[in-house]
């Protein structure tokens, strides 16, 4: 398969990937305890995906589920945030190449790369991004947007770093064991 | 956790025998003007004008009704939101002060203008939402996949969607699930623990979730191999409905509207209507 | 001359990340048109040898493969998948993940949508297939609304569409109610007669195969062709019993008489089966053995009192059941694919919760108790093994319902071994879960379960996808947890099962309670048969067609027996 072209397990991420967005960003909120804040897990699972299938598969994954999740359950997509969603998976799934989670290695170095980039990438996404469209598109007052912005990220920052270094090194412990498995009587 | 969603609602309706393709543009348009526009003449005409769409398609709003409830708290909390961070928003924008009630001396004086423009912003949403809802619920999610591909969308990732919609149910009913047989194993999900305990009851329920949704995606991406998808650079689709003239009238109109809209809004430099 | 269109030679394969191969020295030859059922024990690598054909190993699945495997004149390693996929067309162990339209159309479709086929033949042609396994009537419907066995003929039709030429199936039968199972082997067989197709079939369920005829069974053990016969061949051998797969039950029953059994005899089909030969020593058989005792009457454990319960408004799945199990009892719900059991399962453990009626534990309501609350005395197994693991490592999930409950470290341990070792699983300890197969993955669920010592244990579908030796092991460990007083619920659609261990059956059908009687009584009337899907035991019928004159008399002295023997 061609390297620019999408390989059938990405088409497939892509898909199952925008379902368990969609589920876990409507069921698997954990609130804060402040009104109205939640631990949205589902953003800790978009790392994840955007770590194992690159760039492309993590940006559709929060474009698609997070316009999608908005679609079915609230009945209209909030464009400025959908669009950071799927920002951010992208940008986070730039870090592929250098992780290379495959590889069954996720050592202390890679953590800290990782949350590096998933910081600078979530704080850009919410903060300035996301507050900066709403006012574009939907004309609200400044403060007001740049203060859920700042709300959203620092939780989304949090989410992330907890959740998705857990599972990527779940995941990366799951991986390249080859020649690993023997019958221990 | 009957929790309800959107979803296809079959009826004998014009709106229905539009083809998705025609749906998806005019609810692009819809969209395009709606995200623009602040005219209020504009707004309150495709307001109207969506209530009218609503009625020809047959659908109840009672059968919309529990998304609707969920907007207006919502619309209600945005608005006060507006108003305590910045509720003098709306004489920054029209350039002049109408006080109606004079609170605390200034800053939180309840003026006409501001009235005027939360009274726009909740417009806006009510323009986009019918036409949304009605976008969803009428148009079938089969042939929704065709209609992206046909407007241009890869049909790979087309495809993609249709996975997604396909697949949401049962992912619900996984999530639903495996929370339950973690439950039977003694976690506690109640709301009383301490938040560090219901991160770690959380993740105990989406890491099962996740690793089985990792183990779906290779045998779904196997099964899709074995029947040969992604074999040719183009793909027929079983669910496409060819355009009619209905589709074509009706997107006409749409363009028209969205020139006629943008017309008025931005003739005179500014995407706000000014009555002051 | 019969034209071979599959051809193994000296092969073998090991997945990346095992250290020993998992095939091994693979000879095999299959011939056009024929129909060939493959068995073994789980683990064996039956469905890795599918893969082989069907060419996820090596392009899926990586790892290691030596010697030749030629398909259709061509050797399978110059050929891409989507070259080999027009060759073989497998219906894979899983139906969910191969259903993959939102509607039945569209997954018939599939195949041709990725063809290019103009909409139009297309439409023409889902509807010819369609008619071919039934479904034409239900081309709209979506997966939600099919039962387990509908979804399986979608399958079918959806790798018939490609006009393969030869059909596999990696146990078409798990998860489907007797009567569906048997109206799956019959469609399976007509497809081949009309069109000529050559068919493999992996199945544990032997005697369910065999309802129609097969050219010649292999036998898979631990990743090697272990016997290569005909059905009659097979089934005067001993091979069968070595390696730990079920004969079909009127056979056992003709051994234990004490009759030999030749290929001339023609045992591979109850019909064909020269019975005369046997009659003498079926009869005094009969005549020798004891009949069983019924067992006394203890306390009420489990009482369920009119429940009525429906996911949707307006549709009930649950209507006006209620039964009441004794302490120490063994007891199968039976019935066909969604009538409800798994339903009934979930509201005994709190899952659900019923719209109206009463639920007792030890006569004490129990209908408002949380589901941690009723997990302390009820455990259950549930039907799908993805559904109730969340570790990684065999041992870890195992443990961690010790672990929740704060058992010293120490005696985890203990417990979680001693476990491990009754379901098969102690050389595995250190694997993770992933590396298992289907029914590897369900005795670590059972494991779970089991380890933390629940006074009742309901168990959705212990035995789907286990061979024989692990099915023994579990269920004479089941046994022996109920001779301690445990008392276990299962549901199944194994009539032999059934039969064998639960002497008492509850029958369902469209979510209401249409029988509860003996196991035995159940499987030999006729009306309650028909209506909830089950099928009749062959030994019923040999009893029948022996002569002798009390049938269900024989049924339960065969029964009896068994259990001495194996024992
Ligand atoms: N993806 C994999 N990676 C590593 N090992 C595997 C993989 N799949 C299967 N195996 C190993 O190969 C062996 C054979 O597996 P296979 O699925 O072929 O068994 P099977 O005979 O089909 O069993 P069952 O009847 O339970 O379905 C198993 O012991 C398993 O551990
Ligand atoms: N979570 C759910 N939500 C909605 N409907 C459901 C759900 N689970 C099951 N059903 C429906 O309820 C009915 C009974 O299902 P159930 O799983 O209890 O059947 P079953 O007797 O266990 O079948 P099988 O033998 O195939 O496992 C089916 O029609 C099924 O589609
Ligand atoms: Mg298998
Ligand atoms: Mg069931």
């Amino acid at each position: 398969m061609k390297r620019n072209q999408l390989s059938i397990k990405t088409i497939v991420a892509i898909g199952i990937g925008a379902a368990v967005f969609v589920i876990l960003g409507r069921f698997a909120v954990i609130p804060t305890g402040v009104p109205n804040t939640n631990f949205d897990t589902s953003y800790g699972f978009l790392a994840l995906m955007a770590i194992i299938f690159g760039p492309v598969a993590g940006g559709l994954i929060g474009l698609i589920g997070h316009a999608l999740k908005d679609a079915i359950f609230y009945g209209t997509p909030w464009w400025s945030w959908v669009v950071v969603s799927g920002l951010v998976g992208f940008f986070i799934g730039l870090a592929t190449k250098k992780i290379n989670i495959e590889s069954g290695i996720f050592n202390v170095k890679k953590i800290i790369l990782f949350n590096v980039v998933q910081i600078i990438v979530n704080a850009i996404g919410w903060m300035v991004i996301a507050p900066t469209l709403d006012v574009l598109i939907y004309a609200e007052p400044v403060n007001k947007v740049y203060l859920q912005g700042i709300v959203a990220g620092c939780l989304n920052i949090v989410t992330v770093a907890v959740l998705g270094t857990l599972l990527l090194s779940i995941y990366a412990k799951s991986r390249g064991q080859s020649g690993s498995l023997t019958k221990d009587v | 956790m009957a929790v309800e969603m959107l979803s296809y609602i079959e009826r004998k309706s014009p709106v229905h025998r539009l083809t998705g393709v025609t749906k998806l543009l005019c609810f692009l348009i819809w969209s395009t003007v709606a995200m623009l526009t602040y005219d209020t003449r504009v707004l309150l005409f495709l307001f109207l004008f969506s209530v009218a769409i609503f009625k020809v398609s047959k659908i109840k709003w009672k059968e919309v009704a529990f998304v609707l409830l969920f907007i207006l708290v919502f619309l209600l909390i945005n608005n006060l939101a507006i108003y305590v961070f910045s509720p003098q928003e709306g004489v920054k924008i029209y350039g002049t002060r109408h006080v109606l009630l004079d609170i605390g001396g200034g800053r939180y004086s309840l003026t006409l203008e501001q009235l005027f423009y939360q009274f726009n912003v909740t417009l806006k949403y009510f323009t986009v939402i019918p036409a949304a809802l009605l976008f969803l619920v009428t148009t079938n999610p089969s042939e929704f996949a065709a209609s992206l591909n046909r407007i241009g969308v890869s049909y790979k990732i087309a495809y993609a969607v249709a996975l997604a919609l396909r697949y949401i149910p049962d992912i619900q009913r996984d999530f639903r699930n495996i929370s339950l047989s973690q439950q039977a194993r003694g976690i506690d999900m109640s709301r009383k623990e301490k938040l560090s305990k219901r991160l770690k009851n959380a993740a105990s329920i989406i890491i099962p979730l996740i690793l089985s949704s990792l183990d779906k995606i290779e045998m779904i991406s196997n099964a899709m191999e074995l029947r040969g998808f992604g074999k040719n650079k183009k793909r027929t689709w079983y669910r496409a409905r060819p355009f009619q003239k209905i589709d074509i009238i009706t997107l006409m109109l749409f363009i028209i509207m969205l020139i006629v809209s943008l017309y008025i809004t931005f003739y005179d430099g500014n995407r706000f209507y000014n009555p002051f | 001359m019969r034209k071979p269109v599959i051809q193994f030679e000296n092969f073998s394969f090991q997945y990346r990340s095992q250290t020993a191969p998992t095939l091994q020295d693979i000879n095999l030859t299959i011939y056009e048109g024929e129909k060939v059922l493959i068995v073994g024990p789980s683990g064996s690598g039956k469905s890795t040898l599918g893969h082989c054909l069907n060419g996820l190993v090596p392009f899926s699945y990586k790892g290691k493969v030596t010697g030749s495997l030629t398909i259709d004149g061509e050797d399978t390693q110059g050929l891409d998948i989507f070259s080999l996929s027009k060759k073989v067309g497998m219906v894979l162990q899983d139906p969910d993940g191969q259903f993959i339209g939102l509607t039945v159309a569209e997954d018939i479709a599939f195949a041709l949508e990725n063809d290019c086929l103009p909409q139009p033949q297309m439409i023409t042609k889902v509807s010819e297939v369609a008619k071919i396994v039934d479904m034409e009537p239900h081309l709209e419907a979506s997966t939600h609304q099919l039962s387990g066995g509908q979804k399986q003929r979608v399958c079918l039709a959806g790798v018939m569409v490609d006009e393969v030429e030869i059909l596999l199936f990696d146990e078409p039968l798990a998860n489907l109610d007797p009567a569906t199972g048997k109206y799956a082997i019959e469609l399976i067989d007509r497809i081949q007669q009309e069109t000529n197709k050559t068919v493999i079939i992996i199945e544990h369920r032997l005697e369910d195969v065999l309802h129609c005829p097969v050219d010649r069974i292999i036998v898979i053990d631990d990743g090697r062709v272990i016997s290569d016969m005909t059905p009659d061949e097979l089934l005067a051998s001993p091979v069968l019993e070595q390696c730990s797969i079920r004969e079909p039950l009127y056979v056992r029953a003709v051994k234990y008489a004490g009759c030999r059994l030749t290929p001339e005899l023609r045992p591979a089909h109850l019909d064909t089966f020269q019975i005369n030969a046997c009659k003498k020593q079926l009869h005094d058989w009969f005549e020798k053995v004891d009949i069983p005792k019924a067992r006394d009457k203890t306390e009420t454990i489990l009482e369920l009192k009119a429940i009525d319960f429906s996911y949707f408004p307006g549709q009930p799945t649950i209507h006006d059941v209620s039964f009441s199990i004794q302490k120490g009892e063994m007891v199968s719900i039976v019935g066909k694919n969604g009538a409800g059991k798994s339903t009934l399962s979930k509201l005994i453990c709190g899952f659900e919760k019923p719209n109206a009626g009463k639920i007792y534990y030890r006569s004490q309501d129990i209908t408002a108790d949380t589901i941690k609350e009723r997990a302390l005395r009820i455990g259950m197994v549930m039907q799908n093994p993805n559904q109730m693991i969340s570790k990684q490592m065999i041992y870890d999930e195992v443990a961690l319902g010790l672990v929740i409950r704060g058992v010293p470290e120490a005696e985890i341990k203990e417990r979680v071994l001693a476990t491990l070792k009754i379901c098969g699983l102690y050389p595995f300890r250190n694997w993770p879960i992933s590396a298992l197969s289907f029914g590897q993955k369900k005795r670590v669920t059972i494991a779970s379960i089991l380890v933390l010592e629940p006074e009742v244990i309901i168990l959705d579908e212990p035995t789907a996808g286990q061979d024989f030796r692990h099915y023994t092991e579990i269920m004479e460990f089941l046994l022996e947890l109920n001779q301690r007083g445990v008392t276990i619920i299962m549901i199944t659609h194994d009539m032999h099962l059934m039969l064998e261990y639960t002497p008492r059956a509850i029958v369902i059908a469209g979510g209401r309670k249409i029988a509860d009687d003996t196991a035995v009584n159940v499987l030999t009337d006729a009306r309650i048969i028909e209506e909830a899907n089950l099928k009749e035991t062959s030994l019923f019928e040999l009893a029948v067609r022996a002569g002798i004159s009390e049938p269900k008399q024989f049924v339960e002295r065969f029964i009896a027996y068994d259990r001495e023997v194996r024992q």
